[in-house]
């Protein structure tokens, strides 16, 4: 019994329920007081006055429940921002689901966090951009987000509830990884998520100023390897490997439309939160049609369901079904077709070439990165360049 | 690498893993959530960012997990049910168990 249990293998189910998603992430709103420059929200964020309603957020979670959806990821943006945050868990813990907060902390007080925990809500995942305050600062130019949160993860623990601390990786931070750990530790969490940031919307239009070099990703990756056994029973690493230093793509979202769906601020329903970012797919949204007709019918998830879209050399590889030829954002963004073979792997021809720029720009001085903000990323083709946190 | 001393104050928060032996009194922690799935027709661990399949054998065993019944007793009570022999099964609960628990899914 590890990981996973992809909702479309089992068997002897009800035919809706067996195709059903496992996990739906839930993009209350893109409103976020921090500015990280790898955010994985699109560059061209969804306005507060888009956003669905209390009740079109309630009708969302009762439908995810009927439809067989076992985990929600309440996430953004940071989804304490939005106020009726609790009625909308209310609704998801009344339909069943597992309950998850993704959050940045830095909005939330004890009380509130006390409520949503009456609510029934699950679980914690608080964020962290680094354990040195100055740096975390820089990094999510936010004043004092550091030691709020260390409050947060106290609140969390002393109200009863499981924490995971995540703390993205890349170039700013990675020296620190020993730190991160410790300090999952020392706030007890349950779990440390470290992700090596993946390269899409904020963070590839950030590359150059985030990628580690191969050699400090190769500290990560022993580092990681010591502390799991240090720290068995103790805490549980999930640990997101950059994939362009990998050999193979990862198995995005569990294989495009098969397992988990999101939902952005503004209702339309994507295979994958970075998904809109290919041109020509349609999305539909919650307010046009049921979330089960789309998840079922819908273009955007059928566009590549399956492996029947597939092309050399995926169509022929006895790897289709592990990693379903990767990132399908990810071979749109870098080689301009949504059908190739996620760069990521080592069979793409674009392979090669792509992760020697990747290492070479992780040795060059960093350029200042883009902030994360509404109306920031200016136009794709003419990338404007912010000054860094005052 | 790991600093001990600079963090004494904050001790108590730590965890420490725990140690499966035939004494443990194993419960499922608030958090995690052994449901049968109707629509899927199986039983699900629902726990942070994971959703576990447990094996029917896993299953009988995590059901007894209340807290109150030590490995011994879980053991006892399915030796008694599949007539098996006690110590055998006891062993094979506190190494499914000591996994489960170093998963985040068992607490005592």
């Amino acid at each position: 019994m590890t990981g996973m249990a992809p909702a479309t293998k089992i068997e002897n189910a009800d035919p809706t329920c067996a195709l059903a998603p496992v996990g739906l992430l839930a993009e209350l709103t893109h409103r976020c007081p921090l500015q990280c420059s790898y955010c994985s929200n699109p560059l061209e964020m969804e306005r507060p006055n888009t956003e669905l309603s209390t009740s079109e957020w309630q009708s969302v979670m009762h439908q995810a429940g009927e439809m067989g959806v076992l985990q929600l990821h309440l996430s953004g943006g940071e989804p304490t921002a939005r106020k009726d945050l609790e009625e909308i868990l209310e609704s998801a813990v009344k339909a069943g689901l597992y309950t998850n907060l993704i959050t940045a902390g830095v909005l939330l007080n004890k009380e509130r966090l006390q409520k949503l925990a009456d609510i029934g809500l699950d679980h914690v995942q608080l964020s962290i951009q680094d354990v040195d305050p100055a740096n975390a600062d820089i990094i999510s130019n936010y004043k004092g987000g550091a030691q709020k949160k260390r409050e947060v993860a106290r609140w969390v623990r002393e109200i009863g509830l499981p924490l995971t601390v995540n703390a993205p990786l890349h170039r700013m931070n990675i020296e620190n990884l020993p730190n991160i750990i410790d300090y999952a530790v020392e706030v007890g969490a349950e779990r440390l998520e470290v992700a090596h940031i993946q390269y899409y919307a904020w963070a590839l239009k950030n590359r150059a100023a985030l990628m580690p070099t191969h050699e400090a990703f190769m500290k990560t990756v022993d580092i990681i390897k010591e502390a799991k056994e240090r720290l068995k029973g103790i805490l549980v690493f999930d640990f997101v490997l950059p994939d362009y230093y990998a050999k193979y793509p990862k198995p995005c979202m569990g294989g495009w439309a098969s397992g988990l769906l999101s939902i952005t601020p503004s209702g339309k329903v994507l295979p994958c939160h970075a998904s809109e970012s290919i041109p020509g797919l349609k999305f539909d949204n919650v307010k046009d049609k049921s979330l089960l007709d789309i998840w079922m019918e819908g273009n955007a998830f059928q566009a590549f369901r399956g492996t029947d879209w597939m092309k050399e050399p995926c169509r022929s590889c006895d790897r289709k079904e592990i990693d379903f030829g990767g990132c399908r954002c990810q071979a749109y963004a870098l080689t301009g077709d949504a059908t190739n073979t996620d760069p990521a792997c080592s069979l793409s021809p674009f392979h090669e070439e792509w992760a020697k720029i990747a290492d070479e720009e992780a040795h060059k001085e960093p350029p200042p990165v883009v902030f994360r903000r509404m109306g920031g990323a200016g136009k794709k083709d003419n990338i404007p360049q912010t000054e860094p946190a005052e | 690498m790991a600093d001990d001393t600079k963090t004494k104050d904050q001790s108590d928060v730590r965890r420490t893993r725990l140690i499966v032996d035939a004494e443990t009194k194993p419960i499922l922690p608030r958090h995690i959530k052994l449901r049968h799935d109707k629509g899927r027709d199986v039983w699900l661990i629902l726990a942070p960012e994971r959703v576990y399949d447990p094996d029917d054998i896993a299953v009988e065993v995590l059901k007894l997990c209340d807290g109150k019944r030590s490995v011994t007793d879980i053991a006892k009570h399915l030796a008694e049910q599949y007539q098996a022999p006690k110590t055998e099964i006891a062993n094979d609960i506190i190494s499914m168990l000591q996994d489960l628990s170093d998963k985040g899914v068992i607490s005592a």
